[in-house]
């Protein structure tokens, strides 16, 4: 029987794997689908507790996250190629334009 | 008679004329012709206005025109009270002014005339300057013995002061033009200082300015024989103003230098006219100084020495116009000794007949200076009578007015003025016929070293043959030539026996020369007048042709002066010969108080003029023995300079040589001059010397010192800015710096770095939150 802590744990499972890609890739476009499992992990957890507790609204924010983070990626594809159109890299290390 | 406020206005109007217009459109002719025209009516009026006055009665000879008002009334404090200051521009004719505007009228329309050839030579806009200046000269000359009241005399008295000034200064591009003007100014100035305070105090002391008013006011008080009285002072106030424009002692030093200017002013001016103004003003008011007996002692005393000096000082000059000049003061001193014994009519009647023959000499000089190209220094003439006969003849009468030989004008009226002197101090008499010798014998060796003996002079062109040569080696070298004595002494005796033949061959001759003359002022004078055209501004270019006759606009007024020195003198024929002397009655009207008025003031005795009396107590035998010694002194002063120059004249080196201190003394002129330098211009200038250090190390040191302690102390506040508040605020910069090289290090700009930093953040948070709860 699935339980709600099979949710939790495939979620935290989920979470930790996006966030270890964000941390240790170079890549900008991995580190991006880095973010995305890290949002779809959160979807999860809120998926499963709305089925757990017979509550619509769980799902209505879970619609609204994957909005919002369709909106994101066009926003973020959008800076990554006009930052390679500049660099001709898609390396993170590169971006430190921000630094003192 | 109502007009006479035109006869000055005429020559103003003239003065305006050439001054506005003249200066830059007229022509020469045109200039000369404005300024004669406008002197010639003048004269004319004159004339009228003189006629018309001898048609009243005696005691009612005069005639007031109040043209304008000038000062309204202002209240104004007088000894008394406070007065209502009131002044016109009041004219008054009575016998003195009106023998005075005959004078400045006549006298002065001869000398426009005779400058209109003079000045021939001048560039155009000059000679209407010149006629200008003249023309303002005659205005402010006629204003001044017009004057009803002290105030338009004083206008009158500064206006002629400028017009003096700007006419010796004529040549200004000359230092010794200018420098002569500003002289002559100067020392007038201080003249006036005396005049101006005297006028101050009469207004304080009468509450009026009007001279009959204060005349009458002044016969009302006593006479102040013992003591010294507000009358007196304002006496002596009057005489440092006389002094100055008079040439009188200690001030008389401007008029020497004055002769700078051209000679036609040096005639009207410096001779016959403004000098005397100082004359005509103490002689305006008679009646304050009868009143001040110790002041006109003091006027004696002045007017003798100065008398003395100036006559001294003639005996040695070489330049011919100043020859004239110390013998113009000597005559003024003259006049001063008159007025001074009290001898007001004399005194006057000697102005009248020396302004004739006096503005004939210098109009005979410049005749001379004009024939030699500008040359004034005797020692380089001789012989010219054979040049300028008309000249010559002319002088000659002149000569002999001035040294007193009878019946020439200069006479009577010297004998006048020795005989009244006689009565009243011994003294002064002894050195006034003194001074008459001396004037018989610098006149004559003026004549002599001029007319008589070799020509001394530089060579000329003579037109066609080269006879330069031969006349350079009589120039220059020796000052007495040898054959002088035959020359001399012949001509001399031709012309003592009677001056009559020689005046119609002069005037024959001068219409034969002045057509030569004409031609030649067109061409000027050729290179060796180098110098002279200095001295005589722009002469033209060209041959000089040797002396020559002047032309008739400058012959013409030669001759009616010389028969004005002859004849003026007999309006006063003293009693003792015979004659009324006619002058002084005439003349005694202006000399005293009006009647009635003075009778009409308290119990006080109306006081004639002091000495009026005194004439008739002395015998007529005193006086015609005096006049034949004073005549005798004055022939003796000829014959004494007939042998120094003419007859043998190496006895005038000797002289020269055995009295060679009195000699150099004389030369220079007792030193005056360098004893004025020395003690009121070498004061003025180590006062100026002493002030200027001050205000170089006092006033400058202050302002400087000043700027000093602004500099240092901006500087310390500088230093302060640099140091304490410029570190303050880099401190702040420096610290933030420095603390950036730490911090900046957490910035490495890696997206990575920072989301590792968070997330260690929220393990913290999260560690914290669930284990060290």
């Amino acid at each position: 029987m699935i339980t709600p802590t099979h949710y939790m744990l495939l979620s935290a499972a989920l979470f930790m794997i996006g966030v270890i890609g964000v941390m240790v890739r170079r890549n900008i476009i991995i580190i991006f689908m880095s973010i995305e499992l890290i949002l779809n992990a959160v979807n999860i957890n809120l998926i499963a507790y709305s089925a757990q507790l017979q509550n619509a609204i769980g799902q209505v924010f879970a619609v609204f996250v994957i909005a919002v983070a369709a909106a994101e990626a066009a926003v973020g594809l959008g800076i990554i190629l006009a930052f390679y159109r500049n660099k001709e890299t898609i390396n993170i290390d590169e971006m430190n334009l921000m630094r003192w | 008679m109502q007009y006479i406020w035109l006869i000055p206005l005429l020559p103003g109007i003239g003065a305006a004329v050439n001054g506005l217009v003249g200066i830059r459109a007229f022509s020469r002719q045109l200039a000369g012709l404005v300024a004669c025209a406008m002197m010639t009516l003048a004269l004319g009026l004159s004339l009228v206005a003189f006629w018309q006055l001898l048609g009243l009665p005696a005691d009612a000879r005069f005639y007031d025109v109040t043209v304008a008002e000038w000062i309204p009334r202002i209240p104004l404090e007088t000894g008394s009270g406070v007065g209502l200051f009131q002044v016109g521009w009041g004219f008054r004719l009575d016998p003195l002014s009106g023998l005075m505007i005959l004078v400045v009228t006549g006298i002065g329309t001869l000398i426009h005339f005779y400058s209109t050839a003079y000045m021939h030579d001048e560039p155009r806009g000059g000679v209407a300057r010149f006629f200008c200046y003249l023309n303002l000269f005659c205005f402010f000359m006629l204003m001044l013995v017009l004057g009803s009241n002290f105030l338009v005399m004083f206008v009158g008295w500064e206006g002629v002061g400028l017009c003096s000034y700007l006419l010796i200064g004529y040549w200004y591009e000359k230092k010794s033009a200018s420098d002569a003007g500003k002289k002559a100014f100067i020392t007038n100035r201080i003249g006036d200082w005396g005049f101006i305070l005297g006028v101050f105090l009469i207004y304080y002391t009468f509450g009026t300015l009007d001279f009959r008013a204060v005349q009458d006011a002044a016969a009302a008080m006593p006479v102040e024989a013992m003591h010294w009285g507000v009358l007196s002072t304002i006496c002596l106030l009057l005489f440092i103003g006389a002094t100055g424009k008079s040439a009188q002692i200690p001030l008389y030093v401007w008029l020497p230098d004055a002769m700078e200017g051209p000679t036609p002013v040096s005639a009207l001016i410096h001779a016959a006219t403004m000098v005397t103004a100082g004359v005509y003003m103490l002689g305006r008011n008679a009646v304050l100084f009868s009143h001040a007996p110790m002041v006109l002692q003091i006027v004696a005393i002045v007017g003798v020495l100065t008398a003395l000096m100036a006559a001294t000082i003639g005996l040695v000059q070489y330049d011919i116009k100043r020859v004239l000049a110390y013998s113009t003061v000597s005559q003024l001193g003259y006049m001063f000794t008159a007025i001074g014994v009290g001898a007001f009519s004399a005194g006057i009647f000697h102005l009248m007949t020396h302004a004739f023959f006096k503005a004939l000499l210098f109009l005979g000089s410049g005749s001379v200076i004009h024939a030699m190209a500008g040359e004034q220094d005797m020692r380089r003439m001789g012989g010219l009578k054979k040049y300028l006969p008309v000249t010559y003849a002319t002088m000659m009468i002149g000569t002999l007015a001035i040294a007193g030989i009878v019946p020439l004008s200069g006479f009577f009226s010297k004998d006048e003025i020795l005989f009244r002197a006689f009565l009243a101090n011994k003294v002064i008499w002894v050195i006034a016929v003194a001074t008459a010798m001396m004037t018989a014998f610098y006149m004559f060796r003026l004549m002599a070293m001029t007319f008589m003996g070799d020509y001394r002079g530089p060579a000329w062109e003579a037109a066609g043959a080269g006879g330069a040569a031969a006349h350079t080696a009589a120039v220059h070298g020796a000052p007495h030539p040898a054959d002088a004595h035959a020359h001399g002494k012949a001509h001399l005796k031709d012309h003592e026996v009677s001056h009559g033949p020689a005046e119609p061959h002069g005037q024959s001759q001068s219409s034969v020369v002045s057509h030569q003359a004409d031609a030649h002022d067109m061409h000027g004078h050729d290179a060796h007048a180098a110098a002279h055209d200095d001295a005589h501004g722009g002469h033209g270019h060209g041959p000089w042709h040797g002396p020559h006759e002047s032309p008739t606009p400058m012959t013409f007024p030669l001759m009616a002066l010389a028969v004005g020195a002859v004849v003026a003198g007999f309006v006063g024929i003293p009693a003792a010969l015979g004659g009324g002397n006619a002058i002084e009655h005439f003349l005694e009207p202006s000399f005293t108080a009006s009647h009635h008025e003075a009778a009409a003031t308290a119990g006080v005795e109306p006081a004639e003029p002091a000495g009026e009396h005194e004439a008739p107590h002395a015998s007529r035998g005193v006086e015609i023995g005096l006049m034949l010694f004073s005549l005798a002194i004055a022939v003796s002063g000829i014959l004494i300079a007939r042998k120094f120059y003419v007859t043998s004249p190496e006895v005038s080196d000797q002289m020269a040589e055995r009295f060679a201190g009195a000699h150099r003394l004389l030369s220079h002129k007792y030193y005056v001059d360098e004893l004025y330098g020395a003690t009121v211009i070498g004061g003025t200038f180590a006062g100026a010397r002493g002030l200027w250090t001050f205000d170089r190390k006092v006033v400058d040191g202050a302002v400087n010192g000043t700027s000093w302690v602004t500099v240092v102390s901006s500087w310390f506040s500088g230093l302060t800015d640099r140091t304490i508040v410029d570190g303050v605020v880099n401190l702040v910069g420096w610290v933030v710096q420095e603390s950036s090289l730490v911090f900046r290090r957490f910035q490495t700009g890696l997206v990575q770095n920072y989301a590792l930093l968070m997330l260690f953040g929220i393990f913290a948070f999260v560690g914290i939150y669930l284990f060290a709860r």
